[in-house]
């Protein structure tokens, strides 16, 4: 499938690479022991080193370490045993150090790979060029009075991990799909929240378009994108953007833009450091940071099974495509689930069930699948009732929307309200020479070609049977009797 | 290797320190000095030499994770030059 | 029998523990003293109240037969070093009124070592000086004079308050931070001890940082035993500062004497410069004498990256500096210059909060790094600091210690080599190579210039041997004799 992009002049090529940026799952922050929770009132989580008051020194947070190295190994990537904190000087109101410290020559993650999910059951490989460990900074609030800006540093010092794709991706339907799995892949090993609403996790995308086959064209960069809806649109019209200055014979600055979302539009930022030099160099304050291959060895054994390998798992064991395993496995707690209410039943309706009628709920209801009020065996249990004959699967969906409401079991509810479908013949024959009967006209009309007649013909006899009847069955028989004579 | 005047405001301007215009040529005369006079660390032959990243040879220490600070926004508000509502307080920034 | 100001740190120590004095006593007579010598400038500010609070606090543990191995005894802290609830400023305009709400490490060891702190003493700007003229708060006089002269002369920097006041007796102890030579130049300008340990020996949570890689807190003291007491208290661990080095503190005081059998001292002649005065020449030979005397042996040894390592010295430490004083913008506290937008509010307030030179160093270390210079000096220099720590390194498998003058002057006027910053740092030419190398250093004060001017001999050791350089300092010291007093002293010489 071509990603091509149609200018005025023919086809334009979508370049797009994504520097993420992830909040660590960690109780302190990197360099400091003040915690990390978010919301709390201003400036409540700073320690006087996050406050970059005279005389204070960072230490690094352990934890951190690893759960950088935990990223990078389920990223595939290379471990680097040593790397250095940089310095990275510059000045802002809410960068209280006037530098950051992160990493630059020697990050502690080199070189990895993900796949990621495309539709019609595609899927490629988006390279990872690197992941660093750095300081988040604290936060400007413009709006609370109208010449004054407000700082918070409850985040400054806040563990980020640095995630910097290689320019792989050739649209934003694969950037899209590279940031879910990218944030499926933090949940499952809990490194990172991956929660874009709270900042937990924010991408910056590098943009740039060229013709098929020529070299790579100045690239822009968007800074701080907060979902991955506003991502797609703000790529789609930073593409559009560039194609169009380039047909009209212009050249693009290479710039950091910001995106409007109330106006779906990039803009040039204005004052950010024009020379953009950071003046890198190792900090001083800090030893390299050194670990043992064993160290990296343990932490990779204790990884969890990966959303990549858990959808193959599902493909090839119960034999699902390659979408309905990815639903399944974006997030752990679903995949969980799922193979609960599969493990000894036909898989594929057990997806079908997961995937439409229990997403269908919980996202109406807003609710996480590990506050679902039908817990896996029960729905299972449900499954079992179809799979045996005791009900039909129409009647299943209005046991299960009972079983949502008020949490009983199928087997209670088939029971209380006497669902059980009839799927005995001799009553169901006699319901459908029943209706034969009484509708001679439709019967004759049937015979004369209107085979669609047979649907209204079940309707019938469903609402007899007060849907009790088993529609295979009544189908069966319908086409029999219908079609002879 | 020598500064002109432009140089050093774009320095100055870099480290965030106001210099006055009749400032800058005589700064960029002292600034030459010295680094003329540092010059001579080129006779050295470093090929082949590691910079130094640390002083000490030490185990790195690292922290355990857990929360042993903040709560203390008095004390970091303290010492602020203007704060209102426990936030520190600048001019707008315009982004 | 000496004053209560004259006697040593030890003999004061002694002292109380005996009874034959109360530790009011002991503050008041500081003081009084301290009054005495205000025109040499020496604070920036004097705690009298609080020191009084302290001393009958010691006096109280004394009397359950408590108190450390300070106890009661009166210190002068520099003001690079955060003292809760006192006003800490580095000497800058841009950190006056600053009050840290947090206690460094090291004052804190000494508070709880049960010391009195007589007040925060004045300093070159940030650190950065030879001579304490760059602070905010006026130049430091040097309670010694020339013969026949009563010129101001400058009691050396940055450490300079310090040296000062306990060169005029008007505090036993003081504490300061050394980067290129700040604590033993000055204690050679002013006829005093001063000790930088190795690099990770004291913590530097809560000094205020001119270069990382570079500071160390050490005493200024007026005898090797009261700097081997001081460097006790100050030393240590703290898992608050990542380049503290965990290695147990020896009883240092309990290391000195005897004598230096089996013990070899280093020569190193690239030590010898062009235009050494020869008096400090002459001097050198007597303490190679001295050493052979007390039963060392002398090893004749070359350094031979020494001369590249002031040049070194001010690239690696004026670009930490140009970050590490990046904080001092006027958002959190300190001087703030308003301004239009944040930017402009930093340009201000940097350019009316930071002297003369500190913005030299600031500007010179943002250029060293910046883009496209960062190759050809940074990590030149940091090269070239590799190559000065091996040329010690290998020493080390020749000798144990290694014994240079300290400065190639004493001191020298007010108002003198202010005209040309290179002239003001090649007073730290030779402490400035043991500094890059992060090695324990002493100066002992040795002998006395034609003018009747104090000069030091310094000894470097290996990494946390204190002792053995305590041990050779201590001999110089015994064979010095230098008993000469300045003019300025409180009490009178």
């Amino acid at each position: 499938m071509s990603d091509l992009l149609k200018g005025r002049s023919g086809d334009w090529e979508l370049v797009i690479g994504l520097e993420i940026h992830a909040q660590v799952v960690a109780e302190a922050k990197l360099f400091s022991g003040a915690a990390t929770t978010f919301g709390a009132a201003p400036n409540e989580q700073v320690s006087f080193v996050d406050a970059g008051m005279p005389g204070m020194l960072p230490v690094l947070n352990e934890a951190c370490v690893e759960q950088a190295v935990r990223t990078g190994l389920a990223l595939n990537a290379e471990i680097n045993l040593q790397s250095i904190f940089a310095r990275k000087n510059y000045f802002y109101p809410d960068m209280p150090q006037g530098y950051q410290i992160s990493q630059y020559e020697a990050p502690i993650v080199g070189e990895g790979e993900i796949v990621i999910d495309l539709p019609d059951d595609e899927s490629c490989t988006i390279g990872i060029e690197r992941l660093h460990l750095e300081q988040d900074a604290g936060k400007s609030v413009h709006d609370r009075h109208p010449n004054k800006s407000y700082i918070d540093l409850n985040r400054s010092g806040v563990t980020l991990m640095e995630i910097v794709s290689k320019p792989d991706m050739r649209s934003a339907e694969q950037a899209a799909a590279y940031v879910t799995k990218m944030r499926a892949i933090m949940r499952y090993i809990g490194s990172c929240d991956g929660n874009m609403q709270e900042g937990s996790m924010r991408a910056d995308a590098n943009v740039s378009v060229r013709r098929p086959g020529e070299a790579l064209g100045t690239r822009c960069e968007i800074k701080n994108l907060n979902s991955i809806r506003f991502m797609r649109q703000a790529i789609d019209y930073e593409a559009a953007r560039q194609i169009e200055i380039i047909e009209d014979g212009g050249k693009i600055d290479q710039e950091t833009r910001l995106f409007d979302s109330g106006k779906g539009e990039t803009r040039s930022m204005r004052s950010k450091e024009d020379a953009h030099d950071y003046r890198y160099f190792p900090d001083p304050d800090l030893l390299p940071l050194r670990f043992e291959q064993s160290y990296v060895d343990s932490l990779k054994s204790s990884l969890p099974e990966l959303p990549e390998a858990k959808k193959q798992r599902f493909m090839e064991a119960f034999g699902l495509s390659a979408y309905d395993a990815s639903v399944l496995v974006a997030e752990r707690e679903t995949a969980d689930y799922f193979e609960t209410v599969a493990e000894g039943r036909d898989p594929k309706l057990a997806a079908n069930w997961v995937i439409s009628d229990l997403f269908g709920r919980l996202n109406r209801a807003e609710t996480p699948v590990s506050e679902s009020p039908v817990v896996a065996s029960a729905l299972g249990g449900l499954i079992d009732l179809i799979a045996d004959g005791t009900i039909s699967g129409r009647i299943a969906k209005d046991v299960f929307a009972d079983m949502f409401d008020t949490g009983r079991s199928a087997f209670e509810i088939v029971e209380e309200k006497g669902l059980k479908q009839v799927s005995d013949t001799g009553a169901l024959e006699a319901a459908v020479d029943q209706v034969m009967a009484d509708n001679p006209d439709r019967v004759a009309d049937y015979r004369g070609g209107n085979q669609k007649l047979v649907g209204w013909f079940m309707g019938q006899i469903m609402k007899s049977s007060g849907g009790k009847a088993n529609p295979q069955m009544v189908n069966e028989l319908l086409r029999k009797k219908l079609g002879s004579g | 290797m020598s500064l002109d005047k432009d140089t050093v405001r774009r320095i100055a301007t870099l480290a965030r320190i106001r210099v006055d215009e009749e400032a800058l040529e005589p700064l960029a005369g002292e600034l030459n000095n010295i680094l003329g006079w540092v010059e001579q660390l080129n006779e050295v032959d470093t090929q082949d030499v590691p910079p130094m990243t640390s002083v000490v040879e030490t185990e790195p220490f690292q922290r355990v994770d857990r929360v042993d600070d903040g709560g203390q926004v008095e004390d970091v508000l303290a010492n602020a030059p203007e704060e209102a509502e426990h936030f520190f307080v600048v001019p707008k920034v315009i982004e | 029998m000496p004053t209560l100001t004259q006697m040593t740190l030890a003999q004061a120590r002694d002292g109380l523990v005996g009874g034959e004095f109360s530790a009011v006593e002991l503050t008041d007579a500081h003081i009084a003293a301290t009054e005495a010598v205000r025109d040499l400038n020496c604070y920036i500010l004097e705690t009298p109240d609080a020191a009084r609070d302290m001393a009958l606090a010691a006096d109280e543990r004394r009397s359950r037969g408590e108190g450390g191995a300070l106890n009661g005894i009166p210190l002068a802290i520099k003001d690079l070093f955060c003292t809760k609830g006192v006003q800490a400023t580095a000497g800058s305009h841009i950190l006056e009124g600053f009050t840290p709400p947090y206690e460094s490490t090291i004052t804190r060891q000494l508070w709880e070592a049960g010391a009195v702190m007589l007040g925060k003493t004045n300093l070159d700007e940030f650190a950065m000086g030879s001579s304490n003229m760059t602070s905010y708060f006026g130049p430091v006089v040097n309670p010694w004079q020339r013969t026949n002269d009563d010129a101001k002369l400058v009691p050396g920097g940055s450490s300079g308050g310090s040296a000062s006041i306990v060169a005029a007796r008007a505090a036993m102890a003081a504490t300061g931070t050394d980067t290129g030579g700040s604590i033993r130049q000055p204690g050679s300008f002013c006829g005093i001890v001063g000790m930088k340990p190795t690099y990770g020996r004291c913590s530097r949570w809560g000094v205020i940082a001119f270069a990382s890689s570079l500071d160390q807190a050490g005493p200024l003291t007026r005898t090797v035993q009261d700097s081997a007491i001081v460097l006790g208290a100050m030393a240590g661990h703290d898992p608050k500062d990542s380049t503290s080095v965990n290695v147990p503190v020896p009883d240092y005081e309990a290391a000195l004497g005897g004598d230096l059998k089996g013990l070899k001292i280093g020569v190193p002649k690239e030590y010898r410069l062009d235009g050494t005065p020869a008096e400090i020449e002459a001097l050198w030979e007597e303490g190679i004498n001295w050493l052979k005397a007390a039963g060392a042996e002398i090893v004749e040894i070359s350094l031979p990256h020494t001369k590249y390592a002031l040049p070194a010295y001010y690239i690696v430490a004026p670009a930490e500096a140009s970050s590490n004083l990046a904080r001092y913008d006027g958002v959190r506290y300190g001087l703030r210059v308003e301004g239009g937008t944040p930017q402009e509010m930093y340009e201000n307030t940097r350019g009316e909060g930071f002297g003369v030179e500190v913005k030299r160093r600031v500007l010179i270390g943002t250029y060293v790094l910046s883009a496209g210079y960062y190759d050809a000096y940074y990590l030149q220099a940091q090269r070239v600091r590799t190559r000065i720590a091996q040329d010690f390194h290998e020493a080390w498998e020749q000798v144990d210690a290694v014994l240079t003058p300290t400065t190639p002057s004493a001191a020298f006027a007010q108002g003198e080599k202010m005209d040309d910053p290179i002239a003001m740092y090649l007073n730290d030419v030779l402490t400035v190579p043991a500094s890059m190398s992060g090695l324990p250093a002493i100066s002992v004060p040795a002998g006395l210039s034609g003018d009747g001017l104090p000069l030091g001999l310094h000894v470097i050791g290996r990494p946390f041997d204190e002792s053995t350089v305590f041990k050779v300092g201590q001999v110089i010291e015994e064979a010095a004799n230098f008993t000469a007093l300045p003019q300025l002293m409180a009490g009178g010489a």
